[in-house]
């Protein structure tokens, strides 16, 4: 077990530098020459030059490299190329926003999705596993930021059940806060929680057509029993989109908070964006990879806990 | 050399090979979704000609005009003609979902096809960089992309292509290791064809379909997050795109709904359509499984109670004395074209405690059928209707299974729940079904461990079923089966699965327990081997009905059934029980002679 934990956490680690160094050449390579849009068109060479020599931009790219990378490893991610304010400052004021969304979204997803899956895969066929299907057709391709303009509509401007932009943090208002994140993590869950349902249903009925699920039955175990046996060997595969989701609705996130004008990382990544702020947009990158990296390693225990065999390899 | 039994399948109906495209067009929702497809793609093509004004002319007069007069759908807030931008807009938004799916497919399918069919270092690497790939938020990647590329939207599609790639790798590489595991791949190489020829032909015809599925996924997928993107205000601003003008709509949503209301349209009704494309597709090469209603559920049972077969089989024992009795059994299923197939057609069969009965026939005969039956076991879509089934004297239900009928599969391996301990699932039922508290539940689980002959029970209670041998595991499933102290235990073909060495000491085991325990045995075969060797009376089956019952050694020696002459003298030579079988015949031969 533990160099079971120890090898996925050295695999996370591994994608964390790889992920993070490749977008630091993508980023300089798409960039280019970032002090025009810094400075806009109007800045003289003399000013660029100097700002260049600021962002130590006028070194080779692999100086310029080594000096982030070594900064990033002491969990420095350096200062931005606008306002010169510590990137840390920035994003951790924006994480929780972002977190809170994503996570409530995730739980969201991770409950309802669980137990519409369950009832479908119980009754195949019935009412709500056809409308599961129509569902999961529909929502799974149609973006977040689509719904979450859907739902502003309708339940923001015409209804007026919930603000339709702003965010209040928990600390001045526990209720205040529910009321700003629900419309976002509702629209960033919906497609979530059918792609969970529709996994865990075919999965159940796919588990609940071996053979051993028959021999249980055979044992005189009642419905209940037999479907926990059911559930438990088919919830891998649902826990693997679960977590394959976190890193989707991180990205949705970006697009659903300008909806909602949050103060999240999306503003800061679309700004960081159209200006070509690289530290930035890198320390916003190990950020998201860093909980992605998280997720899938509590995902790894989690499976490693219900399938013996994991833990095995 | 013995004559070749007649045990050939039952000649298949040529089935005819109807295209995907053509069984695609029956399907009301699939042909309505390409039809408003095929809209998007002509207005597409056709938008500089359809469109009534230049998309970018800015007419100031016309600033958030509403509908109406010339400009059907009014203007937006720079003054432009929505419906033109529109119009436009599909022709971007289907250019950006070509080049997205493209560059997917490119790296997707020879990735995915590397994997599956050579394995090994590319295999590893390739599958690595796509959970990598999934694992990287693809949306902030994108930004950093577009920080310097924003207005190169080619880039950016590409780019997306990348990210989607893992979808089309994915499903490429498991059609491909399955094609590599079929043995006309292998027959195919030992011919001499080359790789490369049969990743062409075979491979080919394999991925297909999935593709053709997942592009229209990925396609769907792709205009959203192109339109995301533009919402962000990545791309030109001369180019009209949905994605900007429900930006546009967005700032004056409160004053002037509707001009986010018609690229929100637009944009929900072409991703819809090619999401449905791809779920009727889908379906059509059955990625999710349909399950039968409960209605036809009713509509078999119906069918069966007015089919007419006289029931066939003879009871042996008196009603009152039997560990089980069937009357009249039939059991039947719904095929997808709504008639019902009838697998069973009227079975009567008893069986005695203390007695073995078998159950012979070749596959398709109905055997497996029938004891599924008596277990209330059969498979999803079947249903089994019976004048009577008891056991132990009672009408069959819930409440008799692990208590007093007892089950022993055929597969050991694939009837062990592989997520828990031994321990747990023999030790689930004692307490739950038998009652035992749990100490006595884990005592009596050792206890038959033991008794089957199991040397090191803790260990094996200990251990998960990958981590013991088939022909162990058979023994635990026989422990968790008469752990009960049932009055029946039936048994499907519980040696077929084993090794020669194990099937005689399963056999001789099985035997022991059933005097040890006073059980009627019923156990299913396709081999007179076990008969011979195990069995007191004989039940013959074939196409679903009974076609002589009687005490072994007369079967052997007097088959009254040329049917069962032939099964006799197909059984496989290299059983157990092959001599007695031959002294037997060699006994009714010369019974015959004289």
């Amino acid at each position: 077990m533990l160099s079971f934990i120890a090898k996925r956490l050295m695999s996370g680690l591994l994608l964390l530098v790889v992920v993070t160094s490749g977008t630091f050449f993508l980023a300089h390579l798409a960039v280019g020459d970032p002090t025009p849009g810094l400075l806009g068109n109007s800045a003289t060479p003399a000013q660029q030059a100097a700002l260049r020599a600021r962002i130590g931009y006028d070194q080779p790219l692999l100086v310029q490299f080594w000096n982030w990378l070594s900064h990033a490893a002491t969990g420095d991610f350096g200062t931005s190329w606008r306002n010169f304010q510590p990137v840390n400052d920035q994003i951790a004021l924006r994480v929780p926003v972002t977190l809170s969304v994503v996570v409530v979204a995730t739980v969201l997803a991770a409950v309802v999705g669980v137990a519409v899956g369950i009832v479908c895969g119980l009754r195949p066929g019935g009412l709500l596993d056809r409308g599961l299907k129509l569902a999961s057709v529909v929502l799974f391709a149609l973006p977040g930021f689509w719904v979450s303009l859907v739902l502003v509509t309708w339940f923001a401007i015409d209804l007026r059940w919930f603000p339709a932009i702003g965010y209040v943090s928990p600390e001045e208002s526990v209720g205040g806060w529910l009321r700003s994140i629900t419309l976002p993590s509702v629209s960033l869950a919906l497609g979530a929680i059918v792609m969970v349902a529709e996994q865990l249903r075919n999965g159940f009925l796919q588990v609940a057509g071996q053979d051993f699920v028959r021999t249980l039955r055979a044992r005189g175990l009642s419905d209940r029993r037999v479907t926990a046996h059911v559930l438990r060997n088919a919830s891998p595969a649902a826990l693997t989109v679960l977590a394959l989701l976190f890193v989707g609705l991180l990205g949705g996130a970006i697009v659903v908070e300008i909806v909602f004008t949050l103060p999240g990382i999306g503003s800061l990544t679309q700004s960081a964006s159209q200006i070509g702020d690289i530290p930035v947009l890198l320390g916003l990158t190990a950020v998201t990879v860093v909980f992605v990296v998280i997720v899938n390693f509590l995902l790894d225990l989690v499976l490693g806990w219900v399938n013996p065999k994991v833990r095995d390899r | 050399m013995t004559a070749v039994p007649t045990l050939a399948p039952a000649p298949l109906a040529s089935v005819k090979r109807i295209s995907l495209w053509r069984r695609y067009l029956r399907r009301p929702l699939g042909v309505v979704s390409l039809a408003v497809f095929a809209v998007v793609v002509a207005v597409a093509v056709l938008a500089p000609w359809l469109a009534p004004f230049d998309p970018n002319l800015v007419d100031f007069r016309l600033t958030r005009a509403a509908p109406g007069g010339e400009h059907l759908l009014g203007g937006d807030s720079a003054g432009r003609d929505i419906l033109s931008r529109l119009l436009h807009g599909a022709r971007t938004t289907l250019y950006g979902a070509v080049i997205t799916c493209a560059a997917g497919l490119l790296l997707g399918v020879p990735a995915g096809v590397a994997a599956g069919y050579f394995g090994g270092v590319a295999d590893r690497v390739c599958s690595w960089i796509s959970d990598a790939l999934q694992s990287v938020p693809g949306m902030i990647v994108l930004l950093v992309v577009a920080a310097g590329t924003g207005q190169d939207f080619t880039v950016l599609m590409v780019a997306l292509g990348v990210f989607l790639a893992p979808g089309y790798y994915r499903i490429t590489r498991a059609r491909a290791l399955a094609v590599r595991r079929e043995p006309y791949i292998d027959a195919a190489r030992v011919a001499g064809v080359t790789n490369a020829r049969i990743l062409r032909t075979h491979m080919m015809r394999a991925v297909y379909a999935p593709i053709v599925v997942q592009t229209a996924l990925t396609a769907g997928i792709a205009v959203g997050m192109q339109a995301g993107l533009q919402f962000l205000g990545i791309g030109s601003a001369s180019t009209p795109s949905w994605g900007q003008m429900m930006n546009d709509g967005f700032q004056t949503m409160l004053t002037q709904p509707l001009i986010l209301l018609w690229p929100s349209i637009a944009l929900g009704v072409t991703i819809a359509a090619l999401a449905f494309i791809g779920s009727t597709l889908a379906d059509l090469v059955s990625v999710r499984s349909e399950q039968p209603s409960r209605r036809s559920r009713g509509v078999v049972r119906r069918a069966l109670a007015a089919s007419e077969h006289e029931p066939s089989g003879v009871h042996e024992h008196d009603a009152s004395a039997c560990a089980l009795r069937i009357e009249n059994l039939r059991v039947g299923y719904a095929t997808p074209s709504g008639a019902v197939k009838e697998v069973v057609r009227g079975v009567s069969l008893d069986a005695a405690p203390g007695e073995v009965l078998g159950i012979v026939g070749e596959s398709g005969s109905g055997k497996t059928q029938t004891v599924f039956a008596v277990l209330d076991l059969l498979p999803a879509g079947g249903t089994a209707i019976a004048d009577s089934i008891r056991v132990a004297g009672r009408e069959v239900g819930r409440g008799l299974l692990g208590r007093s009928i007892g089950y022993v599969p055929q597969e050991p391996m694939s009837n062990l729940d592989p997520c828990y301990t031994i321990e747990h699932q023999l030790v689930e039922p004692l307490r739950h079904v038998n009652g035992l508290s749990k100490a006595d539940a884990r005592a009596r689980a050792r206890e038959v461990l033991v008794r089957v002959g199991i040397t090191d029970p803790d260990r094996v209670l200990r251990s998960y079923p990958h981590q013991i041998s088939g022909g162990m595991a058979q023994r635990v499933l026989i422990a968790g089966a008469v752990a009960g102290r049932p009055a029946l235990l039936v048994a499907d073909e519980p040696t077929t699965a084993l090794d020669v060495t194990v099937q005689a000491e399963v056999l001789e085991l099985l035997r022991e327990l059933q005097r040890e325990y006073g059980m009627a045995l019923v156990i299913v075969t396709h081999n007179f081997g076990v008969v011979a060797d195990i069995c007191d009376r004989v039940v013959v089956m074939k196409d679903g009905r009974v076609v002589e019952t009687g005490a072994v050694d007369q079967i052997f020696r007097r088959p009254a059934d040329p049917y069962t002459a032939e099964l006799i003298s197909a059984s496989l030579d290299d059983t157990e029980g092959r001599h007695e079988l031959d002294a037997l015949a060699r006994v009714g031969g010369e019974d015959e002679a004289r």
